[in-house]
């Protein structure tokens, strides 16, 4: 199946995936001659609604919960800002403490620190040197007043998978807060079943998993309440107004739909490939460090650091070969800031500077592996024979 | 958001790596990102006049980084010290097309290593330094001060 159209390796699935052939497929009618608004009268408008509603079917499925507990958005960013945002508001007589983590999403971090600015207050757990949050820490700072909890079940640059059943069981029993949980990373590559994770509220988009960008998901559990981010029609149930855009939520139903299907095998086969690209990359290359955990990260996902070699510098000289990566270095922002998740391990500037963040996806193969490695033994071999720094990442006296 | 010219320079940077018994060296760098230069020179002496004969970077950072410092090795050699010391950032910057302006400064400390290998070799030899050099000597110093400060905290430069 040829999903590229260069001669490469695409490994950077946890920016986005390439849409899946079946998806695009499903989605096609629904950009010719299906293009009625779901909520006109008329049979055209039914047809347009019937699809919108199995797609939603199938995203509840993946996620196994109620159908009506499902609100379609446009992006994983809206919903999150729609759960931290919208929970404030509704829930401001209740309390105005909400509790997150510091190696949140930037659209988490950001609609918190915007909720701050309205007098609400925030608690940013720190992490330890793998990126866990410690449930102990997150007991002591719940309050009366804390009316949200949102940690994310994976996160996207370390691959962290955090304790989030233990995490909402301390929270259910110690508060009243929900509990969010941002999972946009996660379906497709392991178990995204809401009820036995025990959440709330919880965030997925559909070009994370292989479906089109511009839709997200919001699970939203029975009869909580959370005022509305965009109010006019009253479309999705009165959670989020907007018409629906009813050819990517068809793409998004048909990638939940393989989701399903799929996830456990494709899970396996993206640890395998994981473990031989950890193993080569150890094996052939010295001075390295893995950021994250070591093992039971999120599957796919790598993220290590060249001590010595510069991350903007590597991911374009890879970009030369045809391999697609990224980097938290501050070069490649454009603030010129590392990457707050890096910098929240508290290893120092040094090994944000110098990560490259690998992922894998559906559409990789074991030959992508090899090629990735290969490519990486020379480029950091040449960067490394250029740079002012020894392999030690220090400087040379 | 680079140039052709950047590209070029970054995958096929000219006069980089080690440079056996340089007659000065120096090092730059940028406390904001931990980006770190080394400069080595060769100086010759033609018709009475000194100029630069050889010219090597080391280089750790982006490729804006990798880039300046290859260009600026294209642009010395061969000049005397004094036309040297007067190419600027600005020079370089032009020279590639243009940089990001984020980059600008960032990534542009080639010139600054040049220079200050220049200062060093003036003052090894015992030669006049204009005030003009002193004044980017004292400038590359701070930095580089404020560089390893930021690289110590972090146990970076220690053994």
């Amino acid at each position: 199946m040829k999903i590229l159209d260069f001669d490469g390796v695409y490994a950077d699935n946890n920016a986005t995936t390439p849409i899946d052939p079946r998806v695009r497929k499903a989605m096609t009618p629904f950009l010719e001659e299906n293009f009625a608004n779901p909520n006109s009268l008329y049979n055209h408008g039914r047809r347009s609604r019937k699809a919108v509603e199995e797609a939603r079917e199938r995203v509840a499925n993946m996620l196994n919960c109620a159908t009506d507990e499902i609100v379609f958005t446009g992006s994983a960013t809206e919903s999150n800002n729609h759960v931290i945002k919208g929970t404030a508001f509704a829930r401001k007589d209740h309390g105005k403490h909400i509790v997150t983590s510091k190696t949140e999403h930037k659209c988490v971090l950001e609609a918190c620190r915007w909720l701050e600015g309205q007098g609400f207050e925030v608690t940013y757990l720190d992490v330890d040197e793998e990126g866990y949050i410690s449930p102990s820490e997150l007991k002591n700072e719940l309050r009366e007043d804390t009316i949200l909890v949102s940690i994310m079940l994976t996160n996207n640059e370390i691959g962290t998978v955090q304790p989030i059943e233990k995490t909402t069981r301390i929270v259910h029993d110690e508060s009243s807060a929900y509990f969010h949980t941002d999972m946009a990373q996660c379906p497709g590559k392991m178990e995204v079943d809401v009820g036995k994770l025990g959440v709330d509220l919880a965030t997925i988009n559909a070009h994370k998993m292989y479906g089109p960008k511009g839709v997200g998901a919001l699970y939203k559990k029975k009869d909580l309440d959370i005022d509305p981010l965009l109010h006019g029609g009253g479309q999705e149930n009165g959670e989020r107004s907007g018409t629906e855009n009813v050819p990517a939520i068809v793409g998004f139903g048909k990638a939940a739909e393989i989701v399903e299907e799929r996830w456990e095998e494709e899970g396996e086969k993206l640890r395998e490939m994981h473990q031989k690209l950890v193993e080569s990359i150890q094996g052939s290359i010295d001075n390295t460090e893995v950021n994250g955990p070591v093992d039971g990260r999120l599957p796919g996902n790598m993220n290590i650091s060249f001590i010595g070699v510069e991350g903007e510098a590597l991911v374009l000289r890879l970009d030369d070969l045809g391999i697609n990566t990224a980097t938290g270095s501050a070069c490649s922002s454009e603030e010129l800031k590392s990457s707050h998740v890096l910098d929240a391990l508290g290893k120092g500037p040094e090994v944000a500077h110098s990560s490259l963040r690998i992922s894998f996806g559906r559409f990789n193969t074991m030959d992508d592996v090899n090629t990735v490695v290969e490519a990486l033994r020379k480029e950091v071999r040449e960067l490394r024979s250029i740079t002012a720094l020894d392999e030690k990442g220090k400087t040379g006296d | 958001m680079y140039t052709k010219e950047v590209m070029e320079h970054f995958k096929n940077p000219k006069n980089m790596g080690d440079m056996e018994n340089p007659d000065a060296t120096s090092r730059v760098g940028n406390p904001a990102c931990g980006d770190m230069m080394e400069t080595y020179i060769k100086v010759g002496e033609k018709d009475g006049e000194k100029y630069i004969e050889d010219i090597k970077f080391k280089t750790f950072g982006c490729a804006a980084a990798i880039a300046t410092s290859s260009v600026t090795t294209e642009l010395a050699m061969g000049k005397t010290l004094e036309e040297a010391e007067n190419i600027e950032e600005e020079d370089i910057a032009r020279e590639l097309g243009g940089l990001p302006k984020i980059k600008m400064h960032c990534s542009n400390l080639s010139a600054n290593g040049l220079h200050e290998a220049i200062y060093r070799y003036k003052k090894e030899e015992g030669m006049d330094i204009s005030e003009e050099l002193k004044k980017k000597h004292t400038i590359a110093q701070k930095t580089l001060e404020k560089t390893e400060e930021v690289r110590k905290k972090h146990g970076l430069d220690e053994d």
